[in-house]
C-alpha cells in the first residue's frame, strides 16, 4: 500500500493550522488537513459556499463539537446554509423528542447559527434564491444536496458530511480530490435505457424508480445515463439523484441532453476510455417499485409523507389542486415537508389554506423520517411517493412502507388504506 | 490453535492500536439508518448483515453507502464504547475516517481505521483475528475448523 503523497499548504492555510486564525480555524484546518492525506490530495482547493448536515443532532458527540468550535471563535469564511435539523421551530408542538434530547438538538442547532450559517434548515439549499455556479467549487454536505449541486448545477463538490463540512466553511478550503477534479468527474458507467415506454418520463416517479436501481448497480461511480428526454425538470432529477445517492452512493449522475457536463455522451465519459455499460429496463424499475415497499396494498393507513428531499415550490404547484381535491379520512395525516422560505411562497400566493384542510400538516426545518413526528404505533403503514424516504423510513422509525405515485398516496388518504396502481408504465 | 500469522501492510487512516474478532461485511454500510450507536447492532434490514453486532469487532466493509451523517452515528457508537475496536476498509473514505478522528481529538478514545489494497482486503474471512498497528500494518490469524 503507498503512503500518501507530500501535502502542499499555501501561507494563508499554514497560517491557520498554526492557530493564527484563532482556536476554531486551527481545529477545522487540522481535520481538513487530516482528510487529505485520507484522499491523498497534494493541495487545497477555496470554496465559495458550504452546506452544512451536521445540525442534525445525532447525539452528545456532535454537539461537543460544534459547541467547542463556537466557544474557540468559529466564524464561517463562505455563505453557509444549514441542513434540516431535529426539530420544527414554527410548529415545536410537532417533534414529540424527550426534553433533554430537545434541549441538545435546539443547542446544537444555536452552536451553528452563532458561527454565522444561515438558518435555512432545509435540505434542499438547491431551492434557495442564491445558488453555485457551473464549475465553482462548493463544499456541501447530504447526499441529496451533493449529487444535485454536482449533477444538475455543475457546481463541485466531494461527498462532505458531518464535521468535515463545518471545518470547510471555518477554512474556505477542501482537500483538492474527488469530485473538484476534473479527471474524477467522467462517467465510468454507461447506464442506457431499454424499452421503458416514452411516457414514463413525464411521471416524477419513474425518475425515483430509476434513481432507486442507479444506485444499486452504479454503487459509487459516476454513470453516464443515456435515454432520458431533453424535457426532463430539475425536480425529476432531484428525484433522480436522491435516491440514487440512498440506495448507493451517486455524488455525480450525468444525464446526456439534460445536464450540464454531459451536452453528448463522449462530452461527459471518463477520459481513459475505462467504462462498463449496463442496461435499465421494466424489469429493473419494477424491482425497484417491489424493493421500496414492506407493506401490504389494502391495509389501513396511518399517514403519508410529501416533500422528501423538500417540496420546490414547482411541486407544491402540481400538488395545490390535488390536495383541494382530496378530503383526508379522519385520522391520517398527511404530511407536507418543505423549506421556510417555500412555506412563505406559498403563503404569499395566498395558497397557505390548502395546507390547514383537515388531515394535512405542513412541516418545516425539518423531516418526518429523521424525528419522531409521525404518531403511528410500530408497524404501522405509512406511504410516500419519495424514494428516499421509502428507503430509510422502515429501519429509522420501525413503520411499514408502501411507495406510490403522488395520485395513489392522495387516493390511498382519501380512504384511508393503500391504494396502489402499478403504473401501465411498469409493464413495458 | 491458529494457523502462523500473516502480516499486511495497510495505510494508517487514523493511526492506532487495536485487535479483535473481523466481522466481514458483504456490502457497504451506511452507518446512519445502519447502525445503532447504542448498541453497535447493524439494523438496517436489507443488509447481507442485518442484526450483526459491530461492539468490539473489526469491522471489515467494502465502505460506507450514502448518507453524510454516518459519520456522527460512527463517532457516537465510538462514544458509547458500542462502537467497532477497528475498521478496515478496501478503499479510503473520509466519512469512516472522519468519525474517528472527531472521538478521538473530544474523548482520546481510538478507533483505528486502516485502508488495505484489494487484494489483501479480499482474503479477511468473519473470524479472523486482527491486530492493527499505528502504521497500519495488519496481523492476521485464521483460527482453525474445530473438529
Amino acid at each position: 500500500m503507498r503512503d500518501a503523497p507530500e501535502l502542499v499548504l499555501d501561507a494563508e492555510e499554514r497560517e491557520m493550522l498554526a492557530g493564527a486564525a484563532g482556536g476554531a480555524a486551527h481545529l477545522a484546518m487540522e481535520l481538513i488537513v487530516e482528510m487529505a492525506k485520507v484522499a491523498r490530495a497534494t493541495r487545497l482547493v477555496p470554496v465559495r459556499s458550504a452546506h452544512i448536515d451536521g445540525c442534525l443532532y445525532h447525539g452528545s458527540v456532535g454537539l461537543d463539537f460544534a459547541e467547542r468550535l463556537a466557544r474557540e471563535g468559529g466564524r464561517v469564511r463562505v455563505p453557509t446554509t444549514l441542513n434540516v435539523s431535529s426539530l420544527d421551530l414554527l410548529h415545536p408542538e410537532l417533534v414529540r423528542l424527550e426534553p433533554t434530547t430537545r434541549q441538545y438538538a435546539r443547542r446544537l442547532m444555536a452552536a451553528y447559527e452563532a458561527m454565522g450559517c444561515r438558518p435555512t434548515w432545509t435540505c434542499a439549499p438547491y431551492q434557495l434564491p442564491e445558488r453555485p455556479a457551473f464549475g465553482e467549487h462548493v463544499a456541501w454536505a447530504e447526499s441529496n444536496a451533493i449529487v444535485f449541486a454536482n449533477s444538475v448545477l455543475g457546481a463541485r463538490t466531494e461527498r462532505y458530511g458531518d464535521f468535515i463540512d463545518i471545518c470547510a466553511a471555518l477554512t474556505g478550503r477542501v482537500p483538492f480530490a474527488g469530485l473538484h477534479r476534473n479527471d474524477e468527474r467522467g462517467a465510468r458507467l454507461i447506464v442506457r435505457l431499454m424499452g421503458v415506454a416514452p411516457e414514463a418520463w413525464v411521471h416524477d416517479e419513474a425518475y425515483a424508480l430509476l434513481g432507486h436501481a442507479l444506485g444499486r448497480l452504479a454503487g459509487d461511480r459516476v454513470p453516464a445515463v443515456v435515454g432520458l428526454p431533453t424535457s426532463t425538470t430539475e425536480d425529476q432529477l432531484k428525484a433522480l439523484g436522491a435516491a440514487a445517492a440512498s440506495s448507493g452512493s451517486v455524488a455525480l449522475c450525468h444525464v446526456v441532453g439534460v445536464t450540464p457536463e454531459a451536452p453528448t455522451l463522449e462530452a461527459c465519459l471518463a477520459a481513459d476510455g475505462s467504462q462498463a455499460e449496463l442496461e435499465i429496463g421494466p424489469g429493473l424499475l419494477r424491482a425497484a417499485w417491489q424493493e421500496l415497499s414492506n407493506a401490504v396494498d389494502g391495509q389501513p393507513l396511518a399517514a403519508v409523507s410529501l416533500g422528501t428531499p423538500h417540496l420546490s415550490l414547482a411541486e407544491w404547484q402540481r400538488l395545490q389542486p390535488l390536495l383541494e381535491a382530496t378530503d383526508i379520512a379522519p385520522g391520517l395525516t398527511l404530511y407536507v415537508s418543505t423549506a421556510r422560505h417555500v412555506a412563505a411562497d406559498i403563503e404569499a400566493r395566498g395558497q397557505a389554506a390548502t395546507l390547514h384542510r383537515p388531515g394535512v400538516q405542513l412541516v418545516v426545518d425539518t423531516c418526518t423520517y429523521i424525528t419522531p413526528i409521525i404518531t403511528a404505533p410500530p408497524g404501522a403503514t405509512v406511504m410516500t411517493n419519495s424514494a428516499k424516504w421509502a428507503w430509510y423510513t422502515p429501519a429509522n422509525l420501525g413503520l411499514r412502507v408502501a411507495f406510490g405515485t403522488l395520485e395513489d398516496c392522495l387516493r390511498s388518504a382519501a380512504h384511508g388504506r393503500v391504494l396502489r396502481r402499478p403504473p401501465a408504465w411498469l409493464d413495458g | 490453535m491458529a494457523e502462523r500469522p500473516r502480516r499486511l501492510r495497510g495505510r494508517a487512516l487514523v493511526a492506532g492500536r487495536a485487535g479483535g474478532v473481523a466481522l466481514v461485511l458483504d456490502e457497504p454500510l451506511s452507518f446512519w439508518g445502519g447502525l445503532e450507536p447504542a448498541s453497535g447492532v447493524i439494523v438496517d434490514e436489507r443488509h447481507p448483515q442485518h442484526g450483526q453486532g459491530t461492539a468490539g469487532r473489526v469491522l471489515v466493509m467494502p465502505g460506507a453507502r450514502g448518507s453524510s451523517s454516518s459519520s456522527s452515528v460512527l463517532a457516537e457508537a465510538i462514544r458509547s464504547g458500542r462502537g467497532p475496536a477497528a475498521i478496515i476498509l478496501a478503499r479510503a473514505e473520509g466519512i469512516v475516517a472522519l468519525g474517528a478522528l472527531v472521538v478521538r481529538l473530544l474523548d482520546g478514545r481510538s478507533c483505528p481505521v486502516v485502508e488495505l489494497n484489494p487484494s489483501d482486503y479480499a482474503g479477511l474471512r468473519s473470524g479472523d483475528l486482527l491486530d492493527v498497528d499505528p502504521n497500519g500494518e495488519v496481523e492476521v490469524r485464521r483460527p482453525r475448523a474445530v473438529p
